[in-house]
């Protein structure tokens, strides 16, 4: 049996280096690699890429990279909810490529599956097309767009096992599994973390030959972005 | 004169049972709160989720579980849970019926700005343009005048485009408009004690409307 047993997200980021690209998973702050973000801030390594869906809050998730000054790009389709990303990227400190949500997680899907680009509508006419070919195919236009090609993916999951296997947890699964797909390196931290054998095979959402290192994380936060509720009637 | 839930409230309107639907954020949230009794409609949120149901009651939070405004929500019975990728194949693929969403200006022609504003603060285009970009069918809820007093109807879209010859149906606190095939905006409904002359006051863009145009009826 493989084991992809590390002993924490220290290990787990050893070799992350200045100026990688890293894939980071999550969707706003749901499902996002909390301990490897923290493991990534005290390393204080810099001038990275990250390709993420979204950049954290000012003080939770990518957001906690970003007072450190440790991000040279952000890859994202929706920024809004940061003041200091706000901030350095008006005064020029970090560069941002925003692209739509559907191409970012298919140019993933693409690296994981093998496929050097793939073709989508989105943004056919705007901005987003500047630069890019366009194909029509049975009389509608397409980008093409190319797979990511990132070093590292480093995502979340709320179960795994020693060979790597996954499982997610409701929504928090969103570019995970994707992700998990797409990196040369892929880093899974897991809230739960069992013998192979455990994980029912029909479950599992990630295969582990995907996988390259898996910890059980601690203390996660689970930061909730809009607690929104109705009240018992 | 509509306000927000009038809007959403007509909106709700045009919905159909068995279909699966995506709404924005802002106004369309509101229609899932005006969803006709007997009507079974499925709810899609882009960060994979099938059957979104309500938010929790208080206590019941799960951070888990969130929608695309990144609010906690629950699932109903039938729901499922996809990964990002999935969620876009199906939009893709047109499996969603109706696809709900605001817009800063849509023009004579169908295209849509909804993104972006030079000089301010780009938050980004999130899912909106992969929606635009596929949905067979996009209604588009929004206010018929910017903060300005300035028609957001136009003959052409001043800002950054989100998408091309995508828009056939708006619906404002004035007015129900088709956007026509050949281009133009087709009065269809008036928003009650509105007049035709007040609308076309309001629309920059080419106006169609026939002599009596029918209150909206809720």
């Amino acid at each position: 049996m493989i084991n992809k047993v590390v002993s924490g997200a220290e290990e787990a980021i050893k070799d992350i280096k200045d100026g990688d690209t890293l894939m980071l998973g999550g969707f706003g702050l749901c499902g996002i690699p909390e301990n490897c973000i923290t493991a990534l801030v005290k390393k204080g390594v810099k001038e990275l890429t990250c390709i993420s869906n979204n950049a954290g809050v000012d003080d939770f998730g990518i957001g906690l990279m970003l007072q450190q000054r440790q991000v040279k790009k952000m890859i994202s389709s929706y920024v809004g909810e940061n003041a200091e990303f706000e901030r350095q990227l008006l005064s020029g400190e970090l560069e941002v490529e925003l692209i739509p949500q559907g191409t970012l997680a298919t140019r993933c899907m693409a690296a994981g599956y093998g496929m050097p680009a793939i073709f989508t509508p989105a943004g056919v006419g705007t901005e987003v097309a500047e630069g890019k070919e366009v194909r029509n195919f049975n009389g509608k236009d397409y980008l093409m767009e190319y797979a990511f090609d990132a070093e590292f993916a480093i995502v979340k999951a709320w179960k795994g096992d020693t060979a790597g296997n996954l499982i997610y947890r409701s929504t928090s699964r969103n570019f995970n599994p994707v992700m998990a797909m797409a990196g040369k390196v892929t880093i899974a931290e897991v809230e739960e973390l069992v013998e192979a054998g455990e994980l029912d095979p029909d479950q599992v959402h990630t295969p582990g030959v995907f996988v390259h290192r898996i910890f059980q994380g601690a203390n996660y936060e689970k930061r909730i972005e809009q607690r929104t509720v109705r009240t018992r009637g | 004169m509509l306000d927000k839930n009038g809007i959403a409230q007509r909106i709700a309107r045009e919905i159909r049972d068995g279909y699966y639907v995506n709404l924005g954020i802002g106004i369309p949230t509101l229609v899932a709160n005006y969803i006709p009794e007997g009507i079974n409609v499925v709810l899609q949120s882009e960060n994979g989720l099938l059957g979104m149901g309500p938010f929790p009651f208080e206590g019941d939070e799960d951070a888990d579980l969130i929608n695309a405004g990144k609010q906690t929500i629950t699932t109903l019975p039938g729901s499922s849970i996809f990964d990002s990728a999935l969620s876009f194949g199906m939009i893709r693929s047109q499996k969603i019926d109706l696809t709900i969403l605001g817009a800063m200006e849509v023009s004579e022609n169908g295209d849509i700005a909804n993104w972006k504003i030079p000089g301010k603060m780009v938050k980004g285009m999130g899912g909106a343009m992969d929606l635009v970009a596929s949905a067979k069918n996009i209604i588009v809820a929004m206010q018929h005048v910017n903060k300005a007093g300035e028609s957001k109807l136009l003959p052409k879209c001043t800002l950054p485009l989100t998408g091309v010859k995508c828009i056939k149906k708006i619906v404002t606190e004035l007015a129900v408009l088709d956007v026509l095939p050949e281009g133009g905006f087709k009065l269809i409904e008036r928003a009650p004690g509105v007049s035709v002359d007040f609308i076309r006051q309001a629309t920059l863009g080419k106006l169609f409307a026939d002599d009596d145009v029918p209150e909206m009826v809720f």
